[in-house]
């Protein structure tokens, strides 16, 4: 094997040497390879997908308002379910996490130019729209109804156009998220300015390797598991059609393999983004950064070996049920290392209220809720009876709403400033974070007692006994999709007329608030040096930046 | 936006030691994606083997494999990572028109397997809908087939290159390097296969 590895001088991120000057509003629609137009393409890409899957749960919301089926035909509502929560990962947290924060900052902390490989970069964010399309799309042809697990036998018997189309927009994302991953790594491990080793680099870019690894190891499987379905639907073969000697069962193997750390890989760049959020908003060094460190790298691993706890009642042997209680049980326990470096990080601290303090907080409790939840469900007795009922939704959307969602607003709230210049209104924000925090709890909630009391996931029609309480989780639904209406007005308001933010509006330390607002092209003139810890404040260069030259 | 000023340009002159020098990571890159990839083919191994399990008979009467054809395969696939080797070998020491002779040898060799492949599927008497060990047979070859498709056109646009003088050198040979890991990937799968599909199948 060759060693050619040789500085090849002269050479930028490939394309900007064209591109001395700062984008323009249209270069966001192009195929560009600088880190931080992608990263603002993710985000705004997701949002709009984040929109259109809410409004899906919206409407499910109202047709669970009565116990029948009066506003959908109930193979749409299968259709909306199975996008929605399709859209919601696929299209909403993992590219917004990942893609978004994720390309935008890691270059920047680390103190790069770019990411590793740029134009791989942007050819991973340019797969998400066909994506996106294929999925919409599918609606033409009746929408995959078979949930986001797209379990066979129902995946094979249901809308096959619209399930194979299904299964392509998956593979298409996955790809996307394979190649970004690749990029991180490299990019992590080989382009980190010299002046930063490995235990200074922001807890965010930890999180993000951590992310990265998991993407890189579970995504094929996940890939292989739908090109098998895919041929099944459409090329005759019988790998999941029991009655010619298939097995259903390897398909929830293959599905759970992946789809159990894609939870891992939408929480983990948000515990990234608290860890960053909470020392700057209660001036103080992180608690514990060895052991957020360790405790995401533990998540990365373990979280490999806990995918069976979703597949308790389906026939699963009692070793396999009591080795997977176990790991799932272990795997809570870094979260809860995080969680307390977090608390401990906020005692004694000057906290600001800002949004996106308020978000983190926010978080905080609701993550806490979701976990403990998750910690029930993890224990195969509960789960038996628990399995398939609304308890499971209140769980997961207490973890990926009260969690991820949250956890994005207050990434966004934070680095809003960096990436436009331009300050958000706290106000707004404010209203926006109660509107939030009420909707979800009224929406989410009261699922635990229909969970507890039977009522079953994935259904348009319902027992009578149950109107009460799905009607307050209507009106909370209702609640959650006004509360977007402040924070559009406010995007939109502030990226134009926002008060201007300057290089470091938070006196943050971390490299990202070294340079200008938004950041230049190649995003230094003078590549930073790195004097003290990401997160050193209240000792010695407090509320300095971290560098000897700045970039406006 | 601010109007940032123009970041300074590079003198193009060779040699230039400046923080806007990029290092090339492509090999460290490929080996990255390529674990990715081990874990695609670990996950077939695991659907096969699942399934190998489940069957009382393995593969299934009807659809037994031949072993001689693929045997010959296996013997011009494993000895075309040696001769790619000597293309490696042959640009370190700058001399291209051995990377080329010893490129163009790998391509034909892998050539020779698809079509050995392709002529086994003609002959075998069942399909891809038989059975399910027909439907990983032929999935998994096939998936593998795509990869040594793969490895060829990476082969090939390495000889494409190759023709303008000075692109790749002694010290200058990224691309040579990566298609040469590739092809090594393709080969490793290849032998893991033979063993899972047909040393396995006579075992049994």
């Amino acid at each position: 094997m060759a060693q050619a590895q040789i500085p090849v001088s002269g050479e930028y991120p490939i394309g900007q040497e064209q591109h001395p000057a700062p984008w323009k509003w249209y270069d966001y629609f192009t195929f560009n390879v600088d880190h931080k137009v992608i990263g603002i393409q993710y985000l705004v890409f997701s949002f709009v997908f984040y929109l259109i899957g809410g409004l899906m749960a919206v409407v499910m919301r109202t047709e669970l308002y009565t116990p029948d089926a009066d506003l959908l035909d109930p193979n749409l509502y299968n259709a909306l379910l199975t996008n929605h929560g399709t859209i919601m990962i696929f299209g909403w947290v993992v590219p917004a996490a990942i893609g978004g924060f994720g390309n935008f900052l890691v270059p920047l902390m680390i103190g790069a130019r770019d990411m590793a490989f740029p134009r791989l970069n942007a050819l991973a964010f340019w797969m998400l729209p066909p994506a996106g399309l294929l999925l919409l799309g599918s609606f033409l042809f009746g929408g995959a109804q078979s949930g986001w697990t797209a379990y066979p036998p129902l995946s094979l018997i249901t809308a096959n156009t619209a399930q194979s189309m299904w299964c392509l927009s998956i593979i298409l994302a996955g790809t996307s998220s394979i190649l970004g991953s690749v990029n991180f790594i490299v990019t992590m491990v080989k382009m980190r300015v010299p002046s930063m080793p490995w235990d200074k680099m922001p807890l965010f870019c930890w999180a993000m390797l951590a992310t990265s690894i998991l993407a890189l190891l579970s995504t094929p499987v996940l890939a292989v598991g739908l090109i098998l379905l895919l041929f099944d639907i459409n090329f005759g073969t019988s790998f999941f059609k029991p009655d010619a000697g298939g097995n259903v069962i390897i398909y929830q193997h293959l599905f759970w393999f992946y789809s159990h750390p894609a939870v891992y890989l939408m929480i983990l760049p948000i515990f990234g983004i608290m860890s960053e959020v909470i020392p700057v908003h209660s001036r103080k060094p992180i608690f514990g950064y060895k052991a957020i460190v360790g405790s995401s790298l533990v998540i990365c691993m373990v979280g490999l070996f806990v995918w069976v706890h979703h597949m308790f009642t389906s026939g699963t042997p009692p070793w396999m049920r009591m080795f997977f209680t176990v790991s799932t049980l272990i795997v809570a326990v870094p979260t809860g290392v995080k969680i307390f470096s977090w608390m401990a990080t906020l005692w004694g601290g000057k906290i600001r209220y800002t949004s996106a303090m308020l978000f983190a907080l926010g978080l905080l409790i609701m993550f806490v809720i979701g976990g403990l939840s998750g910690v029930t469900l993890g224990t195969a007795p509960v789960d038996v009876h628990m399995h398939d009922t609304y308890y499971v939704v209140a769980h997961f959307h207490y973890v990926l709403f009260g969690g991820s969602v949250f956890g994005l607003y207050a990434g966004i709230y934070h680095w809003f400033p960096k990436m436009t210049g331009r300050m958000l209104n706290e106000r707004l924000g404010k209203i926006h974070f109660v509107l939030t925090l009420i909707g979800a709890n009224l929406t989410f909630l009261p699922m635990h007692i229909l969970g507890t009391q039977g009522m079953p996931r994935r259904v348009a029609m319902y027992d009578p006994q149950f109107t009460q309480i799905n009607q307050i989780c209507t009106i909370g639904a209702f609640v959650l999709a006004f509360s977007v209406i402040p924070f559009l007005v406010n995007v939109i308001w502030s990226w134009r007329w926002g008060e201007k933010a300057g290089d470091n509006p938070w006196r943050a330390l971390t490299l990202e608030w070294t340079t200008a607002s938004p950041p230049i092209i190649e995003n230094w003139h003078h590549l930073p040096v790195v004097t003290h810890g990401p997160y050193d404040y209240g000792r010695a260069g407090q509320g300095k930046a971290a560098v000897t030259t700045s970039g406006s | 936006m601010t109007t940032a000023p123009t970041p300074e340009l590079l003198p193009t002159g060779a040699g230039v030691a400046d923080d806007h020098a990029h290092h090339d990571y492509r090999v460290f890159g490929l080996l990255t994606f390529l674990v990715s990839e081990s874990l695609m083919f670990g996950a077939l191994f695991a659907v096969f083997l699942v399934f190998r399990g489940e069957f009382p008979q393995w593969p299934p009467e009807d659809t037994e494999v031949e072993l001689l054809l693929p045997a010959i395969n296996t013997l011009i696939l494993v000895s075309s990572s040696f001769v790619i080797h000597y293309g490696d070998v042959a640009i370190k020491k700058g001399n291209v028109a051995g990377l080329r002779k010893w490129y163009a040898l790998t391509a034909l060799m892998g050539a020779i397997f698809l079509a050995g492949q392709v002529y086994e599927y003609a002959t075998l008497g069942y399909g891809l809908t038989t059975n399910v060990f027909a439907n990983c047979f032929y999935v998994m070859t096939g998936f593998h087939g795509l990869h040594v498709l793969v490895g060829i056109v990476l082969i090939l646009g390495v000889l494409w290159r190759s023709r303008i003088p000075g692109h790749y050198t002694a010290q200058k040979h990224v691309g040579v390097a990566m298609a040469e890991i590739y092809w090594h990937f393709v080969d490793i799968i290849w032998v893991m296969l033979f063993v899972l599909i047909y040393i396995l199948a006579v075992v049994n």
